[in-house]
């Protein structure tokens, strides 16, 4: 069993495993922009930058502060929700009453500031950050050489999506979130304080793609762009999938993530716009999305 | 889609004369607009003037989507890059006339503007923006890797050619006045567009799509027709701008043109006849003479975005045009 439709099999579960890697950022990045919609009503288009600013403050943390791996893991996304919590204290809280591509260009023009200005401080090539000490090697699992880390991106990403899918459903945070993303003025004759929560949730979607960007750090090397041509493909994910529901972006995220190394197996030369294709067929046949509600 | 639309440009203070379809002030801010167009080059190196008038057409373009219909396309590079690549392909291996190459470009550019808005009118708004963003992310990679194109290094050398067969477009001041010409024709064919009965339900879609559908409009049919209108146009400056240049590269199919030509427009002003090439000029000189703080240029149009949309949503003309109580 050296080979699988004539091609060989380390190549084929080298590529799966690369693909349920960006699966897991696709699932995390996406998560995080259907939670911000279905509260705030706006496309965060500064995701990617934000996803990037995980990144970056995990290796500053790390080579300005020697601050390692493990505690990044928790400052990078405490830090960069709380730029996201400012962010949205001075500025996208203006956009509400308006229409909803304001709060797009507005965070457009965000990301363009964040990546210009990292791009000032650190140049274009990447940076590498070495995986923690813990999380090196490979196992064998027979069939293939697994590197540990890559293993942990995606059970720690699996982890973290579940968590915050729990949060949204099964708890009374989450049941406040889901009533105002149904109706916020109602829910704020409750007694809820509303803008407060608005302001927190994007925080919470913020540190989610810092979270990203911090596992993210390791395996691809950090630079100011890393996020950017993320966010595109992000976009198309969750217009796959609908921002309806969670575990919906979640499940369109990996599949994608799995497809998407799979035709860097067969067909590499559509593996950059595999995506994009499946976007237009997607929205020829169910144009709400898989997942979405029309 | 509650709240404020995209558009909100003062209303006009009573009723106003109109000289061939143009109301009194924007004829008189037309003729400033010829005047500039010819005098200009005499004081301005021309090689700019025309980058500019290629972009000002770009953004006029795009207005005609947002301003008029209120659509946002967050892909309009892939019209722009595409009707460059092809009408240098055309020029310099197939040995067109550049009207021609201009001609081709714009077709295949309206051709692919038809595919990609009759997949992304399926959905409105925010959806709209993101999957347009994606199929003209798609048209990157195609460029990227398909052989006509040459990949990183672009169409190079691509000759400017004899307009009709006869007038060479060598000389910087001819072509100037040929870039000028298209520049002319296609600002007042979308004056026109605007104008006409067709331009009226376009309008009428920005405002308030349910009630058009329900005065008997198929609004889907209209949308698309605008699309394909703006991506021809935009196909239109894209083919220019390669000859001028004399090379197609991958920076005009790339997301940040589409966020410029963006940007151009809600600085000059969403839904005004002159605010596209007002905001081009701006965004045009401000790179130009920025050219060499590198990165830095990006943050300052990141910076401009935030000013415009958190202050200053009317852009410079519409400021203007709410200042003197006319429609600019």
């Amino acid at each position: 069993m050296d080979e699988i439709f004539g091609i060989p099999t380390p190549l084929l579960f080298g590529q799966l495993l690369l693909g349920l890697i960006n699966g897991a950022f696709y699932a995390m990045l996406s998560l995080g922009l259907a939670v911000i919609f279905g509260l705030l009503n706006i496309i965060n288009f500064t995701h990617g930058a934000q996803f990037m600013m995980g990144a970056f403050v995990a290796w500053m943390l790390l080579n300005y502060l020697g601050i390692g791996y493990w505690w990044a893991l928790i400052l990078s996304p405490l830090l960069v929700g709380l730029t996201g919590v400012i962010l949205e204290r001075t500025m996208i809280c203006q956009l509400y009453k308006m229409d909803h591509l304001y709060g797009m260009l507005l965070t457009f023009g965000l990301s363009l500031i964040i990546e210009g200005v990292f791009r000032n401080q650190y140049g274009s090539s990447g940076m590498p950050y070495r995986i923690p000490p813990e999380l090196s090697g490979a196992w064998d699992l027979g069939f293939m050489f697994m590197p540990v880390y890559r293993g942990w991106v995606v059970v720690f990403a699996l982890f973290a999506c579940i968590s915050t899918w729990l949060v949204i459903e099964k708890t009374r945070l989450g049941a406040y979130l889901r009533a105002a993303t149904e109706n916020a003025p109602l829910v704020q004759a409750f007694g809820v304080n509303v803008p407060r929560m608005i302001t927190l949730t994007y925080g919470a979607g913020v540190a989610l793609a810092a979270l990203a960007g911090v596992l993210a750090a390791p395996i691809y090397s950090v630079n100011p762009q890393m996020g950017t041509n993320l966010i595109i493909v992000v976009f198309a994910v969750v217009v796959i999938g609908g921002m309806g529901s969670i575990l919906g972006s979640v499940l369109t995220g990996f599949g994608l993530g799995i497809i998407e190394g799979l035709t860097k197996v067969f067909y590499p030369e559509a593996s950059a716009t595999v995506i994009f294709i499946i976007m237009v067929m997607v929205l020829l046949a169910r144009p709400a999305g898989l997942f979405g509600r029309a | 889609m509650a709240g404020q639309s995209m558009t909100s440009s003062a209303a006009p203070a009573g009723p106003q004369e109109s000289i061939l379809g143009f109301t009194k002030a924007q004829f008189i801010a037309l003729l400033v607009m010829f005047a500039a167009l010819v005098v200009a080059p005499f004081f301005l190196y021309p090689v700019f003037l025309m980058k500019l008038l290629c972009f000002a057409l770009f953004a006029c373009a795009f207005n005609l989507l947002i301003g008029y219909v209120g659509l946002t396309s967050f892909g309009h590079a892939a019209y722009f890059g595409m009707g460059g690549y092809i009408a240098a392909h055309s020029a310099k291996v197939w040995g067109l006339t550049p009207e021609l190459s201009i001609i081709i470009g714009a077709l295949l550019a309206g051709v692919q503007g038809g595919i990609f808005g009759w997949v992304a009118i399926r959905r409105q708004g925010i959806y709209f923006a993101m999957i347009t963003l994606a199929l003209a992310q798609m048209i990157y990679f195609f460029c990227l890797q398909a052989p006509f194109t040459g990949g990183e290094d672009g169409i190079q050398a691509v000759p400017r050619g004899h307009l009709f067969g006869f007038i060479s477009l060598a000389p910087d001041m001819t072509m100037y006045w040929f870039v000028a010409a298209v520049f002319v024709l296609c600002f007042l064919l979308i004056h026109r567009i605007v104008h006409s009965p067709f331009g009226q339900v376009l309008k009428a879609i920005r405002e308030n799509e349910p009630r058009t559908t329900s005065l008997g409009y198929r609004t889907d049919d209209y949308k698309l027709v605008a699309f394909i209108l703006s991506a021809t146009i935009a196909g239109v400056a894209g083919g220019t701008k390669s000859l001028v240049f004399g090379i197609a590269t991958l920076t005009d199919v790339h997301w940040s043109m589409s966020g410029e030509v963006l940007l151009m427009t809600l600085v000059g002003g969403l839904g005004t006849v002159f605010g596209p090439m007002i905001g081009a000029a701006v965004i045009v000189a401000m790179q130009n003479y920025l050219a060499e703080m590198g990165a830095w240029v990006t943050v300052i149009q990141g910076v401009i975005f935030i000013a415009c949309v958190l202050a200053f949503r009317r852009g410079i003309v519409g400021e203007i045009g709410n200042l003197l109580r006319v429609r600019l």
